[in-house]
C-alpha cells in the first residue's frame, strides 16, 4: 500500500490561516505516512496553486493528492480537475475541509490546528485506498419543464423557447400571469403591470415550443439530471380548451343571472358566476367551470343554457376528467412563486374584523381598471376615503411571524401611496419602520412620492381600532410611536392598507419533496449556494427562479428566470453531463444471494440473477447513497468513493493520535 | 485567538454527515462563523444510509468518546429513504450499546436540514458537555484492560487444568 502521497495546506488568505497553523499543519503532514511533500501556499485554488500541484505530480511522482482548504462542495471539482492534469486519475484526489469544518467555526488556535491535523490524517490513511475511476456521462434530453406561470415561469420559458428548445409550462391556477396580473402599476416605473406582461402571455400561448398546460399540478417526478419522467395531472375544467374561443357568452347565459360568488382573482372583492373566465387578459382565454357552485356539476339538474349559449361550438364537457400526462424532460425549472402573508394573524390590524382594513394586494385590485371596482378606489361601502393609512412591515421584520425583510413592501407603499393619492386625493400616511428604497431609480421614487405630499410617519404601528366601537363600518384609529418626534400619535383615517408581507407556499414542503430539493427554515426553496449558484439547487438538473427561492421584486425575478433558462441551455446544448462516478457494485464471489440488498434500495436497481443466485445492481439506476453497502451482511457490495475501506481507515486516521 | 492552556479532558467525536444536508448545513455553519466546540470531526457520506453499524463500533474502539450521525429530516432524504434505513439501524444499534456500558449520550442521531447551520452548532455543543461530564470512554483501554484480565483467567485456567486428571475429560 505504501504510495507517494502530496498535501497541501491552503492559508485561504488569512481565512485559514488566521485560525489554523498552517505552517505547523504541514510540517506535521510531511511526518505521517507515504507523505512525499507537504506544502502550505496562500490561495490553493489559484493557477499558481493548482500548477503547484501539477508540476509536484510530475516531479515527485505523486499518485495521491490531497488539498486541505475549504469544502469540499466548493472546490473538490477544481482540484480534481488539477490532479487529473497532472497525469494521474483524479479520483486519487481527497478534499480535507479545514475552513467551513474548522478555521470558521473554532477560536482556539491550538485546538483549530489540531483538528486540522486530525482531519488530514484521515485523508493520508484514506487515500492508498483510493481507486481510479472514471465519471459516467449520461445524455440531457432537450426538453424543459417550468413549473409555475408568474413572470418568472413565462420568462425563463419564453427565453428556452426562443433558443429553440421544448418547454412544457405548467400552472395550476387556470391562467398564468400569477401575482404580477394582478397588479396594477409596478415601481419605480409606474408602468402598467399588463401592458408589460400580458404580451408575453400571449407568446407563451402561440409560442410554437411551448406547450401550456394551465389547472394543472405536477403529482410525481421520477429520473436524474438529463432524464426525468414527470407525471402531471390536468384539472378538468369543464370547458374542451381547443374548442373554446373566450368570447365569453356561456358566461353571459349562465342560469346565474348575476355573479354571486366570490371571485378568487379579485381576492373576493368581486363575485363571479360558476362558469367564468378568471380576467379578461386570461391565457389561455377559455372558461373554467368551478364544480363546487356549478348546478349542473352538482346536481345534474340544470337548463345548461351556458351549452346552448356555445352552441355548434360545443366547448362545454360536463364529463371531463383528471388526465394524466407523463412527460421526458433533461432539466426543471422551478418558478412556484409565494403567497401573501395572512393578516388575520396579526389581529390587533383588525384585519377581517373592521370593513376599512385591506390588504395591498386587495387595493391593487381595487385601482385597477379591470378590477371588481373598474379601477375606482371605494371603500366596502362605496364612498371614496378621504384618508389613508399603509402600515409597513406587516408579517416582515417581526419576531413573531416572519423575521426577514419581505423586499418589496416599501416600494409597492411608495407606489401605492402615489396611485391613492392621484387616484383619490385623499391625505395618505405611510407608516414604517425603516425606508428600505435599495434598487435602481428606487431612492428617486421614494423621494418623488415624498414629494407629492405623502406624510411618512417612522414607527411600527401598535394599534388600529374603530373611532365608534359600534359602527365596525367606520372610521379607524391607526396608532403609533413617531420615533422622530418621539411622540404617540393617533391618526383617524378612512382606509387601513396593510403591506403584507410575502411568505412560501403553504405547500412549498411538499413541493419540494416532489422535486427532491432543500427549503431553508421559512420555506423558500433553497439555493445550491448564495452566492454563486443562485438558481442551482442541490439536484442537479433542477433550477430555481423567482419568489420560490425568497422574496424579491419583477426586475430581480426576471433576471433570475433567465438566469434558470441560461444554467438549463447550459446543460442541454452540452448534450451530455457528468455524473459522479459513485455507484455501488457487488463482488460476485462474496454475494451470498440472500437479497438483504434488494429492499433497500429506493430506486429499484438491485435485482437477483436467478442463474448465478447474486445480487445485481444496475448502475445506470443506482444514484450512490450507499444504503445496501451498509446492509449487506457478508459485505459483498461496495460503493466507489466511499467503500469500507475507505472509512474505515479515515475513522482510524481521525483518532489516531501521535 | 486565544491559546488552549489545560490538560483537561477534552471529548473526541466523531461524526458521519450526509453529504446533502448536515454536511451542508456544517458549511452553512461555517460561511456563517457560528462558534462550536472543536471536538467534532466529520467524515462525509453521501448519504446517512451509508451508516454501516461497524463505522460507529470501530469509532468507538479505536477511542472516540462519542459518535454523532447527522441525516436529512424524515421525508427530506435526497435518496428517498436512506434516514429511514439509518434510524432502522441506529435504533437497534444503542440498545446493543447500551447493553455494552456506552452510554447512550455518547451515540446521537439527529436531523439536520442543510439551512439548520445552527442546529450543528447546537447539537455539538450539547453533546460535548454532556460527554465532557461522562468523562472519557476509553475503549482501547478498557480493551487492553479486558485482554489482561482475559489472559489471566486463561493462566488460571491452563494452570487449574494441569491439575485435573485426564481421565476427567
Amino acid at each position: 500500500m505504501s504510495k507517494r502521497i502530496g498535501v497541501y495546506v491552503c492559508h485561504c488568505g488569512t481565512n485559514i490561516a488566521s485560525t489554523v497553523d498552517v505552517k505547523a499543519v504541514a510540517e506535521y503532514a510531511a511526518t505521517l505516512p507515504g507523505v512525499v511533500l507537504a506544502r502550505d501556499y496562500k490561495y490553493m485554488c489559484s493557477d499558481p496553486g493548482q500548477a503547484l500541484i501539477q508540476q509536484d505530480i510530475k516531479e515527485h511522482k505523486l499518485d495521491r493528492v490531497i488539498v486541505a482548504a475549504c469544502s469540499p462542495l466548493l472546490h473538490e471539482h477544481t482540484f480534481r480537475n488539477a490532479t487529473k492534469q497532472g497525469g494521474i486519475n483524479e479520483f486519487f484526489f481527497q478534499m480535507v475541509n479545514i475552513r467551513e469544518h474548522d478555521a470558521w467555526v473554532h477560536t482556539d488556535r491550538a485546538k483549530a490546528t489540531e483538528k486540522a491535523k486530525d482531519l488530514i490524517r484521515a485523508a493520508v490513511y484514506r487515500v492508498p485506498y483510493h481507486k481510479p475511476l472514471e465519471k459516467k456521462s449520461v445524455s440531457i434530453k432537450p426538453d424543459v419543464l417550468v413549473v409555475g406561470g408568474g413572470i418568472a415561469g413565462i420568462h425563463a420559458a419564453l427565453t428556452l423557447a426562443n433558443a429553440g428548445k421544448k418547454v412544457y409550462l405548467v400552472e395550476r391556477e387556470p391562467t398564468i400571469g400569477g401575482h404580477m396580473a394582478k397588479f396594477d402599476k409596478t415601481f419605480p416605473t409606474l408602468d402598467c403591470a399588463a401592458c408589460i406582461l400580458t404580451p408575453k402571455m400571449t407568446t407563451v400561448k402561440t409560442h410554437p415550443n411551448i406547450t401550456l398546460w394551465t389547472y394543472t399540478d405536477v403529482v410525481k417526478v421520477d429520473g436524474f439530471v438529463g432524464n426525468y419522467k414527470v407525471t402531471v395531472r390536468r384539472n378538468p375544467r369543464y370547458v374542451i380548451e381547443d374548442l373554446c374561443v373566450g368570447c365569453s357568452e356561456c358566461v353571459a347565459a349562465c342560469v346565474f343571472k348575476e355573479p354571486k360568488f366570490p371571485d378568487k382573482f379579485n381576492l373576493g372583492l368581486g363575485k363571479r358566476k360558476p362558469i367564468y373566465l378568471p380576467f379578461p387578459q386570461a391565457t389561455p382565454l377559455v372558461a373554467v367551470i368551478d364544480p363546487e357552485t356549478c348546478i349542473q356539476l352538482k346536481t345534474g339538474k340544470c337548463k345548461k343554457t351556458c351549452v346552448e349559449a356555445c352552441g355548434d361550438r360545443q366547448a362545454i364537457d360536463f364529463t371531463q376528467k383528471p388526465e394524466i400526462k407523463e412527460i421526458e424532460v433533461g432539466t426543471i425549472i422551478l418558478a412556484t412563486g409565494f403567497k401573501i402573508f395572512d393578516a388575520k394573524r396579526i389581529p390587533y390590524y383588525g384585519y377581517g374584523a373592521y370593513d376599512g382594513v385591506y390588504t395591498a394586494l386587495e387595493i391593487e385590485r381595487l385601482v385597477n381598471a379591470s378590477g371588481p371596482t373598474g379601477g375606482e378606489l371605494v371603500l366596502r361601502n362605496g364612498q371614496k376615503p378621504r384618508s389613508v393609512a399603509i402600515i409597513h412591515c406587516v408579517g416582515s421584520r417581526d419576531e413573531n411571524t416572519n423575521k426577514y425583510c419581505s423586499r418589496v413592501c416599501c416600494m409597492y407603499s411608495l407606489k401605492l401611496a402615489h396611485l391613492i393619492k392621484e387616484r383619490t386625493g385623499a391625505e395618505v400616511y405611510n407608516f414604517y419602520i425603516d425606508m428600505r428604497t435599495p434598487g435602481k431609480g428606487f431612492e428617486e421614487f421614494y423621494s418623488k412620492v415624498s414629494g407629492e405630499g405623502v406624510n411618512m410617519i417612522r414607527g411600527k404601528v401598535a394599534d388600529v381600532f374603530l373611532e365608534n366601537p359600534t359602527d365596525k363600518n367606520g372610521r379607524l384609529i391607526v396608532q403609533a410611536e413617531d420615533t422622530l418626534l418621539n411622540i404617540i400619535r393617533k391618526v383617524p383615517v378612512d382606509m387601513v392598507v396593510l403591506a403584507v408581507g410575502l411568505e412560501a407556499h403553504a405547500d412549498a414542503n411538499e413541493v419540494r419533496r416532489l422535486f427532491n430539493i432543500s427549503c431553508s427554515t421559512e420555506g423558500w426553496f433553497l439555493e445550491r449556494h448564495p452566492k454563486l449558484a443562485p438558481v442551482n439547487t442541490f439536484t442537479d438538473g433542477i433550477f430555481l427562479a423567482g419568489c420560490c427561492q425568497g422574496p424579491k421584486d419583477i426586475p430581480d425575478t426576471v433576471a433570475q428566470a433567465g438566469a434558470a433558462a441560461a444554467e438549463a441551455l447550459a446543460l442541454i446544448d452540452n448534450g451530455s453531463v457528468e455524473l459522479e462516478p459513485n455507484t455501488a457494485f457487488v463482488v460476485e464471489e462474496e454475494c451470498s444471494g440472500c437479497k438483504t440488498c434488494i429492499p433497500m434500495c429506493p430506486y429499484n436497481a438491485i435485482s437477483r440473477n436467478e442463474e448465478k443466485k447474486v445480487a445485481v445492481i444496475n448502475e445506470a439506476l443506482c444514484k450512490g447513497c450507499g444504503t445496501c453497502v451498509a446492509a449487506c451482511p457478508s459485505g459483498a457490495i461496495k460503493q466507489n468513493l466511499f467503500e469500507d475501506d475507505e472509512i474505515f481507515e479515515e475513522i482510524n486516521g481521525v483518532l489516531a493520535h501521535v | 485567538m486565544s491559546e488552549s492552556t489545560t490538560t483537561a479532558f477534552e471529548p473526541r467525536i466523531v461524526a458521519f454527515f450526509c453529504n446533502w444536508c448536515t454536511y451542508t448545513a456544517a458549511d452553512l455553519a461555517g460561511v456563517s462563523r457560528m462558534k462550536y466546540a472543536p471536538n467534532i470531526r466529520v467524515i462525509r457520506l453521501m448519504c446517512s444510509g451509508r451508516l454501516d453499524p461497524q463505522f460507529v463500533m470501530a469509532a468507538f474502539a479505536k477511542g472516540a468518546d462519542g459518535v454523532l450521525i447527522g441525516g436529512c429530516h424524515p421525508g427530506d432524504c435526497h435518496y428517498v429513504e436512506g434516514n429511514y434505513k439509518t434510524l432502522r439501524r441506529v435504533t437497534l444499534l444503542k440498545r446493543m450499546l447500551t447493553e455494552l456500558g456506552i452510554e447512550p449520550q455518547r451515540f446521537r442521531l439527529e436531523w439536520i436540514s442543510a439551512s439548520e447551520g445552527d442546529k450543528v452548532q447546537r447539537v455539538v455543543n450539547e453533546m460535548v458537555e454532556q460527554i465532557r461530564a461522562l468523562g472519557p470512554l476509553d475503549l482501547p483501554g478498557k480493551h487492553r484492560n479486558w485482554d489482561k484480565e482475559m489472559e489471566e483467567l486463561e493462566t488460571h485456567v491452563n494452570h487449574s487444568q494441569k491439575e485435573i486428571p485426564a481421565h476427567a475429560h
